[in-house]
């Protein structure tokens, strides 16, 4: 039988809620609604005069190729960046939860990435990789590889997905140990007592009893790499060569900010909004189903 | 009654101030950092310290778009400074902000200040006047690109320094030299679309733009796929694919390549001397930028990059007053040449030119007035007068983007230029929308 807390009137519970709530609204519906409101003109930058176009920058955006061709930019590099990190983290704290010996080191230093900001990181990065006087770069070379990111889209693309994965590893690593610390052993130990070897314990115990983790920063993951990657890109490719780093968010900034064209910006926002909010919705009707709590 | 008494102390205390600190701020947001933004506060201090009526302030606000970006926010904000520095590809978004800006013309004939602007040399004057003959922003720093040579480069490869490179088939020509002489880097360049598209078609005497280059009108539409651009990028793609001309990114990236001995040629900023100069541990020298030889009109004069002083609408007379003293102080003969001959930057003044040259500045620094001949050789045409297009900054994106498709070989020069054009010309409608 289900036991539920009901409060009288509804006075007491508005007013507990009420600093979410406002905290929301100042900092997200506000803002958020700006951007709808501002995506239905084409104004002039300085504010002085501004145009109803309806869904008119919608019109244009979607009609642009290399708008929709950013899409596919921004799903194969946050795909990349979820896969590259989550997969690393995981593997690093499956080593890390085995080890008796120094784990408190090896955990604080596999934390410190994560102290770095992006924008930091990407000119670390783009530093080892200077096609001309880059550590790994000049390495590369002397193994016959002439590495270019500047020019080659593919290279271009890993060096982001990289840079962008790096510092994350640290974060997913944390939650991954903390995830696997806290399966009871004896589970585990059952299971090795009746012969399962260290894969098939992984794949049958270990695995489905991290997946709230997992799901967890599945979802956090992706909204990174749409959004808080913007340091890494714009410090390493400026969403080039050609258009080959150009994710969503980085076109917002170009749109608004290096061309001044508020209206379409504003759109963009608008949409990156929805697709994110798509995004989320799926994982939690779809993949929570198989999230074993 | 109380609070009557209390607010007459204010007032009288306001009086007070403003007797004992008559000097009002004059708020001057620029985009140098480094050496440059000590040279800009050396300039203010200087001002500030010629009278006792005004006091310049200069502030730092990030790169050029960047402080572009904060001067919009600013004034959306009804907190916009008195002076907004402002690349040359932002002149369209200041121009069509009519009401967010005060015209220099204006500026000087209400405050009667002693002001020509005939002073200006023609093809920087030009870039900020409009087609009537108005100035609207006040040259501050301009360059023009030029072309750097390592001299050492030359001989390493068995090459005469001092061979002929007045044109691109002579340049074409070191190139193979430098490249059978086992040089890896015979010619990189710096702002790829100022240098290659913008410049190469001043110089040749061909529209970038329609409409006088975007100047006669917002209803502009790119002409940059013409034949001669077209075949310069396609010699340049070539380049690029025998190994000849090596692409290192969008902005200045080449120049360290340049500047550690790398590469033999750059075409880069005029003001790229300050840096070379103390660096290069080479011997380096400026010549003129190419030209292709047989295109009827070329060399014509090349235009400028860099930036101007917008003034800022929504201020008092009186602070405009200040404003119009330190615009003349900043176009002193004097200040200019001070500043030319710090930075590499161009004078803005024929007098700033002159008395460099007076004070044996040239002859003690062979190469560095190449940029200002090559400016003032011929009266500007329309076609090389300068820009304005709207969204420019975003244009220049497009463009690199076209550019490193043919770099790569993924497309020919033609059909990159097409699709630069077309896709350009989407920005220009949309700024025509915005503005009109």
């Amino acid at each position: 039988m289900e036991k539920r807390v009901t409060f009288k009137g509804w006075l007491l519970p508005v007013l507990l809620l009420l600093p979410q709530i406002v905290v929301t609204a100042v900092f997200f519906f506000y803002p958020a609604g700006q951007a709808v409101w501002q995506s239905l003109f084409i104004p002039d930058p300085f504010g002085l005069k501004s145009q109803f176009v309806g869904l008119g920058n919608f019109q244009y955006l979607l009609n642009d190729p290399y708008y929709r061709a950013s899409f596919v930019t921004t799903a194969v590099f946050s795909g990349l960046v979820t896969v590259v990190s989550m997969g690393m983290a995981l593997y690093l704290a499956l080593l890390a939860d085995r080890l008796i010996k120094g784990s408190g080191t090896y955990r604080t230093l596999l934390i410190w990435p994560y102290a770095v900001a992006p924008a930091v990181a990407g000119v670390l990065w783009l530093f080892m990789f200077n096609t001309r006087v880059g550590v790994v770069s000049w390495y590369l070379g002397l193994l016959g590889y002439d590495w270019n990111h500047v020019l080659n889209d593919a290279e271009a693309m890993g060096l982001v997905v990289a840079a962008s994965s790096w510092g994350r590893v640290s974060y997913n690593f944390l939650f991954f140990l903390a995830g696997l610390q806290a399966i009871p052993r004896s589970v585990i130990e059952a299971a090795a007592i009746d012969g399962a070897h260290f894969w098939t314990r992984f794949r049958t115990i270990v695995f489905p009893l991290l997946s709230p983790t997992t799901f967890f920063l599945l979802v956090v993951n992706i909204v990174y790499a749409f959004f808080e990657t913007f340091g890494v890109i714009h410090t390493i490719t400026s969403g080039g060569p050609q258009q080959a780093t150009t994710i969503l968010v980085y076109k917002v900034y170009k749109d608004g900010f290096v061309g001044q064209d508020l209206g379409g910006s504003a759109a963009q926002s608008v949409i990156l909004l929805v697709v994110v909010g798509i995004l989320t919705v799926i994982q939690f009707k779809f993949i929570e189903r198989r999230v074993h709590y | 009654m109380q609070i009557k008494t209390f607010l007459g102390a204010m007032a009288s205390t306001a009086a007070l101030a403003t007797g004992a600190y008559a000097q009002s701020e004059i708020q001057w947001w620029h985009a140098h950092s480094g050496r440059l933004g000590e040279l800009v506060d050396e300039i203010a201090n200087g001002f500030n310290d010629s009278q006792s009526d005004f006091v310049v302030v200069p502030s730092h606000k990030g790169n050029y778009s960047e402080t572009l970006n904060a001067g919009i926010a600013a004034f959306r904000a009804g907190e916009q400074p008195h002076l907004l520095q402002v690349f040359e590809v932002g002149t369209a978004t200041m121009m069509a902000a009519q009401g967010a800006t005060k015209p220099v013309y204006t500026l000087m004939a209400e405050s009667g200040a002693d002001w020509d602007p005939d002073a200006y040399i023609g093809a920087v004057k030009g870039y900020y006047t409009t087609t009537d003959g108005q100035m609207l922003s006040m040259p501050f720093n301009s360059s023009t690109p030029v072309l750097w040579v390592n001299r050492d480069a030359f001989t390493a490869a068995g090459l005469d320094p001092d061979m002929d490179l007045s044109t691109w088939q002579q340049v074409g020509e070191a190139l193979d030299g430098l490249k059978a002489g086992g040089s890896t880097c015979p010619l990189t360049t710096a702002w790829q679309s100022w240098i290659h598209l913008e410049n190469l078609s001043a110089y040749h005497n061909v529209p970038f733009a329609t409409q006088e280059n975007g100047f006669a009108g917002l209803d502009t539409e790119l002409a940059l796929n013409g034949p001669v651009q077209v075949a310069h990028i396609e010699a340049m793609g070539q380049w690029a694919k025998d190994g000849k001309f090596i692409y290192n990114g969008r902005r200045n990236e080449g120049g360290a390549n340049f500047r550690a001995g790398e590469c033999a040629l750059f075409t880069e900023s005029s003001a790229g001397y300050a840096g070379i100069k103390s660096e290069a541990a080479f011997d380096f020298e400026v010549r003129p930028l190419p030209y292709w030889d047989g295109i009827d009109g070329a060399p014509q004069n090349t235009i400028i990059g860099g930036a101007s002083l917008w003034v800022m609408e929504g201020h008092d007379a009186a602070e405009y007053e200040g404003v119009a003293q330190f615009l003349t102080y900043l176009s002193s003969p004097e200040v200019q040449a001070k500043w030319h001959q710090d930075t590499g930057y161009l004078p803005v003044t024929v007098a700033a030119g002159d008395l460099t040259r007076e004070q044996g500045f040239y002859d003690a620094n062979p190469g560095t007035d190449i940029a200002v001949i090559q400016m003032t050789a011929n009266q500007p045409t329309a076609n090389s007068k300068g820009l304005r297009l709207g969204g420019f900054d975003q244009i220049r994106g497009i463009i690199d983007e076209e550019l490193e498709a043919v770099w790569v070989g993924d497309k020919d020069a033609q059909t990159a230029l097409d699709s630069a054009v077309a896709r350009g010309n989407q920005l220009l409608r949309r700024f025509q929308q915005a503005n009109q």
